[in-house]
Order: C-alpha cells, then structure tokens, then sequence
C-alpha cells in the first residue's frame, strides 16, 4: 500500500483527555505523529485539532473512523493536501554577527520572512509556508551558525465554504429538537 | 427537596434513579463516604462484595450480559481502579454495559503520588467508552446519567466515572436528570432507505444466501426479526460465538456457529455463498481465518450500529449504519417469500459428516481409564437442564466444547468472554448472571486453569448463596495452550500442566457442596445429583486430557479450510 502524508482534521468538544483520547489511537498502532496543532475553530465550544500522519489510506480510515467514535469527538476527516490551505510558522535564531555584512536582507526578502527581534547577540526570522519553503530558508541560514530552530505544526482549512462539522451539528440538534417536540 | 446532601448521597440516588439494584464492588480507603451511603442501603440498591475486584467488574459483566441491564461495579483508588483493567477491556470488546466508579484521592493530592493514587483515566482510556473525572459534588448527578446512557446506548460498553473525595463528601442539591443530550454522539443512526432497499434487492437475487447473526441481534432485542426475515425469505443463519442464542438451536434455518472451531456447514458455506447479511457482527479473525481467501463469491451486506466496524476487517459491499432490529424490521416487508430448499439442505451434508465423523466419539464421553470427553459432558448437562440454562463458560477448551454441544431454546442463554479472551471470567461472570435472572438456572463449564485465576469469588457464592451449578472440566492442563502445542510445538507441552489443589475440598472450604466424577460411570448419577441440589455445586469431572477441539481453522487458513483431527482435512463435495 502506498504511503504519503495525510492530514487529519479532528472536530472536539473542549475537555481534558481530548489530546491522549486522540493520541492513543495512533499509539495503539504505532503510528508517529507528525505534526499537531490544536486550537479553538469558527465555531463556539468547538476544538479543532489538525495532525499530519504519513502513512496509508487505508491505515488512516481506520483510525479516523476510531477518532471519530470517541463519545468526545464530534467528526473527523481525512485529507490530502490538494484539499486544503495549510501552512506553518517558523522561527530561527542566529547570531547577530554573523548577519552584519551579508546578503542576509536579500535571503529574508526573497523567502517572504520578516525579522522578529535583534538583539546585540542574536537576531531572529520568522517564516511561514510550507515545510519544503521553511527548510529551504533553513539551508540558507545555516552557513551563518543556527543556534535555534523551531517549526509549528501544521495548521489547514479546507476549500469548503464552512467549518466541515456545520451541517453534521445542525443535523444533531434539530434532531434533539424533534425528539423534545 | 431542595436541601443540600453529600456527593456520596448524590451518587446512590443517581444510582437508584438509573434502574440499578444491585452494585458489586470492593470498599477502600478512597471509596470510604460511598460504602457510608451503601450501608444504610436507603434506596434499593444492593452491595455485593467480590474477592477481588476483577471478580467484582466480571460479575457485573454477567450481569449486564444476562439481563441487558448496565452492569455497575464500585472499587477504590489506585490497586482498587487499577484491578478493573482486564474487565474493562473484556467489556469493551464484547459491548458490554458496565458503569464503574472508582474512588479517587482529594483533588489536592492528584498528580503528587498520594497514597494509592494512579491516573485512573489515562489509564482506562483505551479500554473504555468513555471515562470522567468528577471533582465535585454538584457534578456527580449528570456525570452518572451521562455514563449510563453512554455505556447502554448505540454499541455498549465500559464508562468509567473516576470519583474524586472531594465530590464524594462535598454537598450539593440533587436534581433528578433527564436522558441526556450529547451532540457529538449519534447512538441511534438514521437507516437510509435506498440502503435498505438496495439489501432487499440483493437478497431477493441471492440464490444462497446466509445470515451472520453476531451479538448485535440480542443487544438490539432483534431476535423476532430475525427469525421473521429468516424464515421469509428462507435464509440460513449461521452464528458467532457471542450471537449464540440469538435463534433457538432447533429452529428450522440455524446452520450452527461461525469460525474457528465452528461448524463445517456454515463456515463451508460462506465460501459458496452469494450474499451474506452480516448482523451486528465484526468479522472478528476467529470468524473469518485468512481475509484473502473469505467469502470470495458474495456481496457482503454489513449492519452495524458501529461505522468503525465497516471495511475494518472485510471490504464489503453495502453498509447499513443503524440498531439491528431497526434494520431488519425495515428489510422484512421488502424481501420476497423464498424458500431456498436446495441451498439450505447443502447445510444438513456438512452436518451429518460433522457428526459422524467429530461429535460421535465426543458424545460418547468414554476415553481411555474412565476418564471423559468435554463434549459429551457438556451435552448430559444441557441436558439435564432442558436447554433453558444458562450457560456460562470460562475460556479454552471448555468455553470451545461449552458452546459447540450446548443447545440453546432462550435468548440471552450464552455469557462468554469472546472478544478479549478472558480466563477467569467464568466464575464471577456466573454469579452475576444468576443475581440478574434469579428464576433462570446458571451452569458455569470451567476448566482447572480459569477456575483457579478467580476462585476466590466462590467467597461470593458462600456469603450470598448464589445458585450456580459448576462443571469444572478438569484435565490438570491448560488444554487449549496444550492443543496449540500438540498441533504445532512439536507436543512440547510448555507450562502447561498443573498440579491442582483437591477442588471438592476447596468448594467445601466454603460451605459448597462438590462431587469428583472420576469415571463416566458416574457421571448421569453425578449430573442429576448436581441439578437436584439446592444451591450452588461443584462437579469436579475427570477429563482425558489429550481430547482436542475439532473441527479447527487453524491460523491463516482458509475459513473453509477445516481440520476434521490433528491430520486430516475435510474435503466437502
């Protein structure tokens, strides 16, 4: 089975336990996470956790169909990247001697960075884009002495008007609606 | 009616107001304001204490299997919640509704390495339902409705409610609940007409047709329509060791069971079949051998009420998301009237082989010394009981033989650990049925090995007088391990005989009275004792222990690739 990098979109209620009930099914199967951001979404009370995993289809069906079957969990969804938008956050730390007379104004420009702080002893860019863009930037920097390095998690929103869970939870509560009724 | 009272206070009411009478559990120091409240015993709900709190969540786990009922079991902190791990797991994968509450150190202390403190929830996480830490009392009556309507909806399970002191003495009003509402948990899924007609079609096409009946069809209460569509459209059922019961034995359309100790018609048959129905069943590995070589020339219809299941082991052609009896009630007006006379008799081949060749010799109970087969016992007990017991078995060869010569009239008459395997599940899981249905009689097939992994429930038995007829299948091996080593380890028969303790003394250690049946002369004399005996018994039966369970698939074969005995394989025509 082939195998390539998916991501997975993970709609919660915000309560503890959320991140091991969703971490144990990769666990369970020895699959490593590769990148995890969590964060509130468009949506009140909702909690959206976005995890890239490389792996097979198949292989993350199924444990997208056991996220998606913790009471806690509202829906999840598995993408690939010609679905989505998606980008991540970079930092890099390197000495501010080593910047002072290079073509270190140029680097920044051409790779879309921006300079977050200087300091006397170091001075630090900020990137964001894809993880290809953000290690090029990294080869560039190298040569002058990186002394930290930092990349986000992967953060995506889909080319769908709305939140995915939208019409899931309208559904739901008309529903409990009816059921009231 | 508005006045304040104790989490502790709170929790037995909630209890009470869900539909519980009894509870099994075991007190400690982190549980202490609860068993306060239990001895006052204000509202109706029963304490029974186990030895251990494995027997505790086993027992409660007989229970909830025998009655449909959520099981519910109370234990301590740490080593308390920590002894609930194996139940847990074992209820999880046999959907089994359990609520557990284990006490929990002061809020104050979580994290610190209090005395018995453990991270009860990240440690049953993975073999719950669902799992709450409740830290006050104000929290404690949602909590327990939210538990109990997630542990007996949609597919049961196990919820674990970890109880913090702090909520147990805190106080707070109580407020009656209402069944809860939780948005992002569908238990009852909406069946999709065109799905439904889509399956009418298939089945009206079939010309053989077979039925998978899994536990789903009792949990779901589908068992009249089951036999409804069944003897409709003239489909033959075959079914898994835990759907077992879901159709009488005798009834007209039941082939037998499903899988690796299964009966050759319908295991041979799903082979040949055109379209399988499978019913709230999860092509577990036992039922299906090898996936590459499983039911090549069928379409595969699959209800369950859990998606998780679907195209999890089998790709299968059509799914229906729903409560089982919803779906075959809706499948019924649909499906022609068909008898299917010639399909069906292909079956009846299969069996009389079976019977010849297999269950004669096991029937006939005698083996060399006086010893006796497992088959041949189980059948006598049956029986004697009219087949209106219910069973209960441990695992191995007994659970094997237990539920190949078992007959069964009753839903609900097979309590087995099928998912997780459990040995020393028998004996409390027994003790929890006959608490649940005092009017049916309980049988519990044990061999030496799982009697002996929980034996100190027979404490349970003496103090409550629990009527629970015991057939310890005694052969002094672990004769499942001893089968796999004989079939495939050369007979290195490794760590697996045993030198036992004299179980009649045991039992009447505790008051129980016992018989050793150590010739099969004995034995029809033995069982009628046994049955005429007021109260639980235990019948020691002497056991040849080179008897082996066949027919078998053994791993990675075909599931129509069958072993008649340890050399021979059955080649149907």
């Amino acid at each position: 089975m082939e195998e390539q990098l998916y991501t997975i979109s993970v709609y919660t209620e915000n309560r503890v336990t959320l991140l091991h009930q969703i971490s144990m099914i990769f666990s369970r199967r020895c699959l490593n996470i590769d990148s995890l951001s969590v964060s509130a979404c468009s949506i009140e009370g909702v909690h959206k956790f976005t995890i890239t995993c490389f792996s097979s289809r198949t292989m993350m069906e199924h444990v997208v169909k056991q996220i998606e079957k913790r009471i806690d969990v509202i829906k999840a969804f598995l993408m690939t990247d010609d679905e989505i938008l998606f980008q991540e956050v970079a930092l890099y730390k390197v000495p501010t001697e080593s910047v002072v007379n290079t073509d270190i104004e140029d680097i920044v420009r051409r790779h879309g960075a921006r300079v977050l702080e200087i300091h006397p002893e170091y001075t630090v860019f900020e990137k964001t884009g894809h993880t290809d863009e953000i290690m090029e930037l990294y080869r560039h920097l190298k040569p002058l002495g990186i002394r930290q390095f930092v990349r986000s998690g992967r953060i995506a929103v889909t080319r769908s008007s709305r939140e995915l869970v939208d019409e899931f939870l309208e559904k739901r509560i008309a529903a409990y609606q009816r059921s009231k009724a | 009616m508005y006045e304040k009272i104790t989490g502790s206070e709170i929790l037995i009411r909630a209890l009470a107001d869900n539909g519980v009478d009894c509870v099994f559990g075991y007190p400690g120091g982190q549980i202490m304001p609860v068993y306060d409240k239990i001895y006052e015993n204000q509202h109706g709900v029963r304490h029974f204490l186990a030895r251990h709190e494995q027997g505790a969540i086993h027992a409660a786990e007989g229970y909830a299997r025998a009655t449909g009922r959520t099981g519910v079991v109370v234990t301590t902190s740490g080593p308390g919640a920590m002894n609930l791990l194996t139940g847990l797991a074992d209820a999880l994968m046999d959907s089994t509704p359990i609520v557990a509450i284990s006490g929990q150190v002061g809020c104050g202390m979580l994290g610190k390495d209090a005395f018995q403190e453990s991270d009860v929830i990240s440690s049953v996480l993975p073999v719950t339902k669902w799992a709450l830490q409740v830290r006050r009392a104000e929290d404690i009556a949602p909590a327990i409705s939210r538990a109990f309507y997630i542990a007996n909806s949609g597919r049961p399970g196990p919820v674990v409610i970890d109880l913090a002191r702090d909520a147990q003495v805190g106080s707070a009003v109580y407020e009656h609940q209402s069944e809860p509402f939780i948005r992002s948990y569908d238990s009852d899924p909406e069946l999709q007409e065109d799905e439904v007609s889509e399956a009418a079609r298939l089945l009206n096409e079939a010309e053989r047709p077979l039925l998978l009946a899994g536990h789903g069809i009792m949990i779901s209460g589908a068992e009249k329509a089951l036999a409804d569509l069944v003897e409709k459209a003239g489909i033959p059922v075959g079914c898994t060791m835990l759907g077992l019961s879901s159709i009488p034995s005798s009834h007209p359309q039941y082939v037998g069971m499903l899988g690796m100790h299964g009966n050759l018609g319908p295991n041979i048959n799903t082979n040949r079949a055109d379209v399988i129905l499978a019913v709230g069943m999860r092509f577990d590995d036992r039922v299906t051998g090898d996936v590459r070589k499983y039911a090549p020339d069928a379409k595969i219809i699959h209800i369950d009420i859990d998606s998780s299941e679907f195209d999890k082991m089998i790709r299968c052609d059509l799914h229906l998301h729903s409560d089982a009896r919803k779906a075959l009630d809706a499948l019924l007006p649909l499906v022609d009237k068909r008898e299917r006379k010639e399909w069906r008799e292909s079956f009846d081949r299969h069996e009389r082989i079976e019977a010849e060749r297999v269950m004669a010799r096991e029937l006939s109970c005698v083996a060399p010394e006086g010893k006796m087969l497992m088959g041949g016992v189980v059948r006598k007990v049956c029986d004697a009981f009219g087949n209106d017991a219910i069973v209960v078995t441990d695992v191995g060869q007994n659970q094997m033989f237990a539920v190949k010569y078992s007959q069964f009239n009753q839903t609900r008459s097979l309590i087995s650990s099928g998912g997780l395997g459990t040995m020393g599940f028998g004996l409390p899981a027994a003790i929890g049925a006959k608490i649940g249905k005092p009017d049916r009689p309980v049988v519990l097939f044990c061999g030496d090995g799982g009697l002996q992994m929980t034996v100190e429930e027979l404490g349970m038995i003496m103090e409550y007088g629990i009527d629970v007829k015991i057939i310890l299948l005694n052969n002094n091996f672990l004769g499942n391990v001893r089968q796999w080593q004989h079939l495939f380890f050369n007979r290195r028969y490794s760590s697996t005989p045993m030198v036992n303790p004299d179980f009649r003394m045991l039992a009447g250690a505790y008051g129980i009275a016992a018989a050793d049946v150590a010739d099969v002369s004995r034995l029809d004399s033995a069982v009628a004792e046994m049955k005429a005996h007021d109260g639980a018994y235990l019948l020691n039966v002497n056991i040849d222990e080179t008897d082996m369970v066949f027919p078998m698939t053994p791993g990675g074969n075909g599931v129509d690739e069958i072993l008649l005995n340890e050399s021979e394989y059955y080649k149907p025509v």
